[in-house]
């Protein structure tokens, strides 16, 4: 067993010798039993990354170890859900989790597998390629929680759901997640939505990771400054982006140390969609990994 | 057994707002000790939120003594609160207090400003309620502390 669900050290790849690298220089950590989101704009690797951490994809550079061994070694115990959730098109929802019960013989739960279904009032009988965009997700997910899967890979896995079926969705993801500490990776690039079921967080935008570690030690990492104040007040700590509000500036500041400013500068908590936007829009802010997401840091975790 | 409502727009915290509604089923005497509260599987399967955040709320809860967790049994309540019930000696007091209120030509936001303003003195809270007042040590010993 390890404590770590998924490690990279200088991930990198490339789709073509001569294209700009999807991902690069990636390094992070993620412990076993968290809820992560991968947020980022369109493009901007994400789905890269799951791909590699499923073993689909072989890095053109660096080390990735999926459950403390090489991605491809331990299909068995990872359930991936691709971003178009491909299904065969001409297989009944039934044939189809016969199929998930087939391939998974040792540990497939055909109860749970069939309880996803019937939530969405699936008829059983009914061909995968008649079915809706969200029915198919449903399927879909519906074979990746069959598998009993010790790391869940969803690529967007919430887009084509409707409110009440990706509420229920993910109410059974963390339920799963509460009784098997199964760890979940989920991208998405809606935020409001990852804000209360995950608790760890990627940022990933132009192939780099922006931003890593759990989402309570990012947001505390940051403070939002308002004040009346010229910028160089804000010298002795890190300026993620700033812009005039007023007469005075509005910043998103990761302090260096205590945050001792003059009276002047109003100190706010940021939200979560505040600091990714901010980053977002400041791509040249250096990168930050909460210590635990670090690999760097792992010396004194025994493994 | 608690239903817990998530309002994803209040500006509380997830696990704040668990903590506040399981301290008001206690006070309303919804629950009680020795009662069961849901499982984090429970509470995460019909909320849709993280299980870290319920068990942080149950943490906290721990904390104020108000529940013990039983390993492999489940999170139990210890002690209820507003330890005054109806019949109370101190409910009487208030009954008098406010009909002499009354009497004396208060309306309802004058009795409301003036309970908020002595309860302020008296129940000072942390800045912005952010954290609850631990519960103060020296009162009547915990009933229904399992022997």
């Amino acid at each position: 067993m390890t404590d770590t669900a998924i490690e990279a050290a200088d991930l990198a790849l490339a789709y073509g010798r001569r294209r700009e690298p999807a991902l690069r220089d990636c390094s992070f950590r993620l412990a076993a039993g968290r809820v992560c989101a991968v947020v980022g704009p369109n493009g901007a690797g994400k789905s890269t990354l799951l791909a590699l951490a499923a073993g689909l994809l072989r890095p053109t550079s660096g080390r990735l170890a999926v459950l403390g061994a090489a991605p491809a070694e331990v299909r068995a115990r990872i359930a991936y859900v691709a971003q178009d959730k491909p299904l065969y098109p001409r297989f009944t929802v039934a044939e189809t989790l016969r199929l998930g019960a087939e391939l998974n013989p040792d540990r497939w739960d055909a109860a749970l597998a069939a309880r996803v279904v019937a939530d969405g009032e699936l008829d059983p009988g009914a061909r995968v390629r008649s079915l809706s965009g969200g029915q198919r997700t449903r399927v879909a997910l519906a074979l990746a929680l069959g598998k009993r899967a010790e790391l869940l890979l969803l690529d967007e896995p919430m887009a084509d759901l409707d409110p009440l079926a990706r509420h229920q969705l993910m109410g059974t993801l963390m339920a799963e997640a509460a009784e098997h500490g199964t760890t979940v990776v989920m991208s998405s690039h809606i935020v409001g939505e990852l804000a209360e079921t995950c608790d760890h967080l990627l940022l990933v935008s132009g192939g780099r990771v922006r931003l890593g570690g759990g989402i309570d030690d990012l947001v505390n990492a940051h403070a939002l400054v308002t004040g009346a104040r010229p910028l160089t007040d804000l010298a002795a700590h890190t300026v993620v982006e700033s812009h005039a509000t007023g007469r005075g500036l509005t910043a998103l500041v990761r302090p260096e140390g205590p945050l001792l400013l003059d009276s002047g500068w109003g100190v706010e908590e940021p939200s979560l969609e505040e600091l990714l936007l901010a980053h977002l829009r400041s791509p040249d802010a250096p990168p930050l990994l909460t210590p635990g997401a670090n690999p760097a840091d792992r010396t004194a975790v025994a493994a | 057994m608690v239903e817990y409502r998530i309002d994803r727009r209040s500006g509380v915290a997830t696990y704040l707002q668990i903590v506040q509604q399981t301290q008001q089923a206690l006070r309303l005497g919804l629950l009680e000790p020795g009662d069961k509260l849901p499982t984090a599987r429970e509470v995460v399967e019909a909320t849709a939120i993280n299980p870290n955040t319920v068990l942080k709320a149950y943490r906290e809860l721990e904390r104020e003594g108000l529940v013990e967790a039983r390993r492999g049994l489940g999170t139990f309540v210890r002690r209820s609160l507003g330890s005054a019930p109806a019949d109370s000696p101190l409910h009487g007091e208030l009954l008098e207090w406010a009909a002499r209120a009354r009497t004396e030509g208060l309306d309802r936001d004058d009795v409301a400003a003036l309970f908020t303003a002595v309860l302020e003195e008296k129940f000072p809270q942390a800045s912005s309620g952010a954290r609850q007042q631990p519960v103060p040590q020296h009162g009547t010993p915990t009933e229904g502390d399992p022997a």
